[in-house]
């Protein structure tokens, strides 16, 4: 697989603060990635720098290859950072066809951009008229006009109401559903298990986990269960192997599982001890709870 | 290069500020002419400006590039908000995500300056030699065509004001602020060199000499004032006993100075930009 951008120990440093601390990953093609951080982790200062536009402290990053210079790289990405930057006395076209001049690219796929992201009947409006979901929806536009190997998205749907971050989703989902390699930056947990295959978990610029969604979960999930006899049934479940800890939490107890095991074999094991289940739950922790114990570690 | 130009043109064209700028200032340009049409009855005396020798050949050329220079205020506010616009629209920073690299942002605004500079000459020349023509009393071709190094002057002079001009955009980021620099810097020659002048080598030359150097004065001296030369006012001069022996060519060592001067605007706007995080 190829190499679409090669990060290694890269640092930057605003005074004494060290915003981002020696972090290297991969991305490959045909991948979508996701950034996770809370707010002031590094996500925006990590893009900044390998988008031309914050200078580094230190280490290494190449696109590609490692051949071409940032800038030249820069015209085979796509990228939306923050605020969607445009210049508001001009129309959605006209905005579009600097952006196709920047980046030595042809202006016929305009129209074809703007439909993709429902713009196509105001593009001939002025930019300083566009509400702020139709304005992050003309800076998706307007980084697809290279049909670029990368697309990247800084928090796509901050600030956005129900219906504007809906949109955004479908058409990043879209986009993703069409080979596009992504890398998408966000403090929204949901959305970026919802789109990504990778993800980078980054705390105080450090990075945490890289790697596979799915591989975060090293558990085998947890069950939650009531009976009648809460004693017989803890004392049941400690003696089969499959279970590691357990948790009172109110009425429940609460079983996590050391190996993988489906839930019909833990009821069966169960009724043949002569328990019955008044409640039976079986879940994996959300990524949320799974974001929130990396984070908390250190 | 015409890539560059392409990009930053698209970016003014449609800025409707800019353009009605832009529009004042060549309208304004073409009313130098009016000058000539300015009339006078003092009883029996009649006085017209244009009689004065003032569309004389050569002297047309010293006049009209010195009036002309003072409205490159007007150019002056769209080169700054030129700049200043791309920090306060965010758009510096997205032209640089979209692939322009920081040395051809500058490249694009720097040669925006150059054809502004050359238009306004290319302008400032024909609106001259058509005025001359009507009204010089000289007109062969020899006398025409001298004369010229104050065209060249001008445009010299207006590459170096607005490369000054885009400086200050660049380092202040706000162009109101920028303009207001403009004028302090101004104010800050005149007070630097009165301090010397009067207070630190009195009576003595060297307050003349490092003034040369400073940036304003260097571009204001490439054309000197042309009052002065006038034919009308040295004869009354010679008659009320003063003398002058004013040099008013355009010198060497200035054009140099304020090329340099252009060059150090250039590579420090660079320079802050490359180290500048957006």
């Amino acid at each position: 697989m190829s190499h679409i951008l090669t990060i290694s120990n890269l640092t930057k440093k605003y005074g004494s603060l060290t915003a981002v601390d020696n972090l290297s990953f991969t991305i490959e093609k045909g991948n979508v990635y996701g950034i996770l951080g809370p707010n002031g982790s590094g996500k925006s200062t990590t893009l900044g720098i390998v988008l031309n536009v914050v200078n580094k402290t230190e280490g290494h990053f190449h696109w590609f290859d490692g051949n071409t210079s940032t800038h030249d790289a820069l015209k085979k990405v796509g990228a939306i950072i923050e605020h969607p930057n445009f210049y508001p006395y001009m129309t959605a076209v006209q905005n579009l066809q600097l952006v196709c001049k920047i980046k030595q690219v042809t202006e016929e796929r305009i129209s074809e951009k703007l439909e993709l992201v429902g713009l196509l009947d105001r593009k001939d409006s002025k930019f300083s008229s566009f509400s702020l979901g139709m304005k992050q929806r003309l800076a998706i536009a307007s980084a697809l006009l290279n049909n670029p190997e990368i697309l990247i998205l800084d928090e796509p749907t901050n600030g956005l109401d129900p219906q504007g971050i809906h949109q955004i989703r479908e058409i990043i989902k879209k986009i993703a559903s069409q080979g596009t390699t992504i890398l998408l930056a966000s403090h929204l947990l949901d959305e970026v298990e919802k789109v990504c295959s990778h993800v980078v978990i980054l705390r105080k610029g450090v990075s945490l986990y890289s790697g596979l969604v799915d591989g975060m979960n090293a558990s085998h999930g947890f069950l939650t269960m009531q009976s009648n006899d809460m004693e017989a049934l803890k004392q049941a479940l400690e003696q089969n192997p499959a279970f590691g800890s357990f948790k009172r939490q109110g009425e429940y107890l609460i079983a996590y599982l050391k190996q993988p095991m489906d839930p019909s074999e833990v009821n069966e094991f169960l009724f043949q001890k002569g328990i019955v289940l008044s409640h039976f739950v079986k879940r994996k922790e959300s990524l949320e709870e799974q974001f929130l114990e990396l984070t908390k570690q250190k | 290069m015409l890539r560059l130009l392409n990009i930053e043109l698209h970016k003014l064209r449609y800025n409707r500020a800019a353009k009605v700028i832009s529009i004042i200032y060549f309208v304004l340009i073409t009313f130098i002419a009016l000058i000539s049409s300015i009339e006078f009855n003092f009883g029996d005396f009649h006085f017209r400006v244009a009689d004065q020798g003032i569309f004389n050949f050569p002297y047309i050329w010293h006049f009209n590039t010195y009036i002309a220079a003072i409205l490159k205020l007007f150019l002056a506010i769209v080169i700054v908000s030129m700049v200043s616009n791309e920090y306060s629209y965010r758009t510096l920073k997205q032209n640089l995500i979209d692939g322009l690299s920081k040395k051809e942002f500058i490249l694009s605004k720097f040669f925006t300056v150059l054809l502004f500079a050359a238009v306004s000459t290319i302008f400032i020349f024909f609106v001259s030699l058509i005025l001359g023509l009507l009204f010089s009393d000289y007109k062969e071709i020899g006398i025409i065509f001298s004369g010229l190094q104050y065209i060249g002057a001008y445009f010299l002079k207006l590459v170096a004001f607005f490369s000054f001009c885009l400086f200050l955009g660049i380092l202040v980021k706000r162009s109101a602020f920028a303009l207001g620099f403009l004028i302090i810097w101004q104010i800050v020659e005149w007070l630097a060199y009165g301090l010397m002048k009067w207070q630190i080598f009195k009576d003595s030359e060297i307050a003349d000499h490092v003034s040369r150097i400073f940036p304003l004065n260097a571009m204001a001296n490439l054309i000197k004032e042309p009052f002065s030369r006038l034919g009308a006012i040295q004869s009354a001069a010679t008659q009320l006993g003063e003398n002058f022996s004013k040099t008013y060519e355009v010198g060497f060592l200035n054009m140099l100075i304020v090329l340099i001067w252009t060059g150090l605007f250039m590579y420090w706007s660079y320079a802050i930009l490359k180290r500048r995080d957006l």
